[in-house]
């Protein structure tokens, strides 16, 4: 217990003082917790922790990110990219693999080895590079997606790939294999189910779990997360949508499929149900920890004294791997028309060896087709040239990007979304606001924490989820780093205010609209930040008053312009009031306020008997006739001037 | 484009589809815009009376939009069933009240009454009833309005003359402020109740009064056997 809680607090003592300093650099949290890995290796290495066995488990980081990836997938955006993914990936993987092979075999090793090297080698980096896309915004430009293409396609690859490699083992490797117990055995054959079966049966339960995950994913999660809904506690959802991702991923990994592939998949089935940004929501924070514990494992996994030793080897080895990557990446971005700045984001950006990089070669040591002096050596270079990316995408961001910034502005804006809304609350009151702008052809996100209301909405077609707005991670997820503007319509008055305040204050660049339930809260809108306040039954009852004054003969026009009258000078009383009105002292101990109010009160009756001469002069002014005098004045003038 | 001869039958239709009345040849509408009815003096009562006028189409455009939402298609509609066009209003600093403006600017579509397809006002006459504040003699090049009311109002008469509606002189009321105390303004409205008849029963001499700059009570062209 100890020994755990002493390496979680190096870890983090570590991530949390490495990260802010990279960031504030401006090299990126991943090239941090590279540092903070490298810098604690000795002090792990001193206490016999077993670095590669936390990697492991830190891997699943990447299961979880590739089932976020999915959820922001919908499956006709899939669809739309597989000329991508097939063609660029495809090419991608298969060109490097055989560029590398052929200069592995150049070099004097066996083709089988050279193969492998290969194939370890095609792979690139899914964990750093989608969290520096991310982090950057990049995600959305054309190099982003073409980036995210291939890595798709990689992390697919590795499942045939891990089928492949043991058929290139080596016999001599084999029988030392086999002398030696099976210690060192992957954690993903010794869980395998599928392992004693046939050809044919594999395949028959490899499709079945895939056709599990999309059926019941489709079909099973809406009742099982309403179900959870209704317990109304916000860790039984974080503990359900853990559950879900770690279920797929065990699915998968005892039918002998990639867990990433699965969560993934589960991801995209789950794309367009209403528990998206809840279930997003809920797994980010995982998900961070478990890549920023991979990423520092890497960093202090690295020997350095296997590097000392043959430091101009290994060196030029990433050197001249990363060259021959970025190579090949560029001539591909310009066979699929990828072009400026973009191009250059894709060259560099995919040009390191990967995470999957360490599984495969952990799995070809295991299974006798890479000597172990080797697979250390490549494991090195592997680790070094994802050490480099962060540098290449700095030097993407500092050098390259503003060579292009012309044409990057103009692609900024075929991305942009015709400005984000998001509305809080679902009720009748946001219910309105959100046809309204829906009709008027404006995107929005609705937010609601009540799973019933959700499924009616969601059936008329409004782009409607589950989760309590006031939630920073929710409204994150939700898009409120882009939005424009925020409609906040919750029922709850404390809550209305407590977000008006958050997001003002995190995001003053959000327009807020918010719902008020009576003056005061007005006031603590006001105070909060809120640009538009609307009290929620005012219009309404002004509209009836309207009607009244009609049905008792009032002239249609009079009566409006009684009415204008009447909201011009209650809004004039509000505005006067609110300078008198703390938020600190209740209202019936504010006498200040107390004297005021009372003081339009008075006035205000005046007003509508009628006694009061200016209303009255305001309502009818423009209109108002000239006197006979006026006009014998007039007329006078006139004659004397002729 | 339907062919004259098409318009024809439908008006025939039309008229033998409506409530018998013998002599009844023109169909009148009535637009009267007065956003402070309660401070009116004269146009009050010749609402009144137009309102009042059996067979005559009545609009208040202040009562009927008193948020300006006015509504094309109706509009559009009222002035294509009806023969005579008679906008009642007061004048304000030497024009329509505002939202006669509106009206105009919304109603008046390219395509419905002018412009490519827009014939569907061919034909048409358009008469203002208007009270100025001024005597008449201030309407003259030496008084303190300068210009004649008809002068005024050529907006009004050229928007007809686009619009292919022949433009009627005017039913004047001067000096309209004193008119209740001097007598003038019961004369005016009764007047203008004769007219409203006259013109729905086709009594009204069109040719007689386009030879007047306005017309006025007491000197209304009305045909023998009229009113």
């Amino acid at each position: 217990m100890d020994g755990i809680l002493l390496v979680a607090f190096l870890f983090l003592v570590a991530g949390v003082i490495a990260v802010p300093i990279a960031s504030r650099l401006g090299l990126g949290s991943v090239l941090g917790y590279l540092l903070a890995g490298i810098a604690l290796s000795p002090i792990l290495a001193s206490l016999h922790v077993d670095v590669i066995s936390i990697q492991h488990m830190a891997e699943f980081g990447v299961v979880m990110m590739l089932f976020l990836v999915g959820l922001e997938l919908e499956p006709s955006m899939l669809w739309a990219m597989r000329h991508r993914l097939l063609g660029l990936g495809g090419l991608q993987v298969s060109i490097t693999t055989a560029a590398v092979t052929a200069i592995a075999m150049a070099f004097g090793q066996p083709w089988s080895i050279a193969l492998a090297i290969g194939l370890v080698f095609a792979l690139s980096s899914t964990a750093i590079v989608l969290q520096t896309l991310n982090e950057k915004g990049l995600m959305r430009c054309d190099g982003g997606q073409a980036s995210f293409s291939v890595l798709l396609f990689q992390d697919i690859a590795v499942i045939p790939m891990l089928a492949f490699i043991p058929l290139l083992a080596l016999p001599e490797l084999q029988e030392l294999i086999a002398t030696a117990s099976s210690a060192g055995d992957d954690g993903h054959a010794s869980l395998s189910l599928v392992d004693r079966l046939a050809g044919w049966q594999r395949a028959l339960v490899t499709v079945g779990a895939i056709a599990f995950v999309v059926v019941a994913g489709s079909y099973l999660t809406r009742p099982i997360f309403r179900f959870i809904a209704m317990a109304k506690l916000r860790e039984l959802f974080t503990a359900a949508a853990l559950l879900l991702v770690i279920a797929i991923a065990l699915l998968m990994v005892l039918v002998g499929l990639s867990p990433a592939l699965g969560t993934f998949l589960a991801g995209v089935v789950l794309a367009n149900s209403e528990y998206r940004h809840e279930l997003e929501s809920d797994i980010d924070p995982f998900k961070g920890l478990l890549l920023g514990l991979f990423f520092i494992t890497v960093g202090a996994a690295i020997r350095f004294d296997l590097l000392v030793a043959n430091l101009g080897n290994i060196v030029g080895m990433t050197l001249g791997l990363i060259t021959l990557k970025a190579l090949i990446l560029y001539v591909l971005a310009r066979v699929f028309k990828i072009t400026g700045a973009d191009r250059w984001l894709f060259t560099l950006g995919l040009a390191q060896a990967g995470e999957f990089g360490f599984v495969l070669l952990s799995f070809t040591v295991a299974n006798g087709v890479i000597p172990t002096a080797i697979a250390e050596q490549l494991l090195l270079v592997v680790a070094l040239s994802m050490l480099l990316t962060p540098g290449l995408f700095i030097l993407y961001e500092k050098v390259i990007a503003p060579r292009f910034v012309s044409a990057q502005e103009k692609e900024a804006d075929e991305i942009d979304e015709s400005g984000k809304i998001i509305i809080a609350g679902l009720g009748r009151f946001g219910g309105v606001v959100n046809r309204m702008l829906s009709a008027a052809g404006y995107k929005t996100v609705v937010l609601d924490y009540q799973s019933e209301q959700l499924e009616m909405m969601r059936s008329f077609g409004v782009k409607a989820f589950f989760g309590d707005a006031m939630r920073p991670d929710l409204l994150h997820a939700a898009g409120i780093d882009e939005a424009e503007i925020l409609v906040v319509a919750i029922d709850d008055e404390d809550s209305a205010t407590e977000l008006v305040h958050y997001v003002s204050h995190n995001h003053p660049n959000v327009h807020i609209v918010a719902r008020a339930i009576n003056r005061h809260h007005v006031y603590e809108l006001y105070s909060a930040g809120a640009q538009d306040i609307i009290r929620e039954t005012f219009d309404s009852s002004v509209r009836a008053g309207r009607y009244a004054l009609e049905a008792l003969g009032v002239h249609p026009y009079d009566a409006e312009r009684q009415v204008r009258g009447f909201v011009k000078n209650d809004q004039a009383q509000m505005v006067g009031l609110a300078s008198s009105y703390d938020p600190a002292v209740p209202v019936h101990e504010n006498e200040e306020y107390v004297r005021r109010s009372k003081e339009y009160t008075a006035r205000h009756a005046e007003v509508m008997k009628g006694n009061s001469a200016r209303f009255g002069n305001r309502l009818g002014r423009g209109w108002v006739p000239p006197t006979i005098e006026d006009l014998e004045a007039e007329v006078a003038k006139d004659a004397d001037e002729d | 484009m339907q062919p004259s001869w098409y318009r024809d039958i439908v008006f025939l239709f039309k008229r033998l589809a409506s409530p018998v009345r013998l002599q009844a040849m023109s169909s009148l509408i009535v637009y009267y815009a007065h956003p402070a009815h309660h401070y009116s003096h004269a146009n009050k009562e010749m609402a009144t009376v137009a309102a009042a006028a059996d067979g005559v189409t009545f609009v208040d455009l202040y009562g009927e939009y008193p948020r300006f939402e006015i509504d094309a298609d109706i509009e559009q509609q009222r002035l294509t069933d009806h023969d005579v066009v008679l906008l009642q209003f007061p004048m304000f600093w030497y024009s329509t009240p505002s939202i006669l403006k509106e009206w105009q600017d919304l109603v008046l579509e390219h395509g419905f009454a002018y412009g490519s397809g827009g014939d569907k006002l061919e034909g048409k006459r358009m008469m203002i009833a208007v009270s100025g504040a001024g005597p008449e003699d201030a309407y003259t090049p030496g008084g303190y309005q300068h210009y004649p009311v008809r002068d005024f109002l050529r907006p009004l008469e050229q928007t007809a003359r686009l619009c292919g509606m022949q433009f009627a002189a005017p039913y004047v009321l001067y000096d309209a402020l004193k008119a209740p105390a001097d007598g003038r303004l019961a004369s005016h409205v009764e007047s203008y109740k004769q007219l409203l008849l006259a013109i729905r029963d086709d009594q009204y001499d069109w040719d007689v009064a386009d030879g007047c700059d306005v017309v006025q009570f007491g000197a209304l062209p009305i045909k023998e056997g009229g009113q």
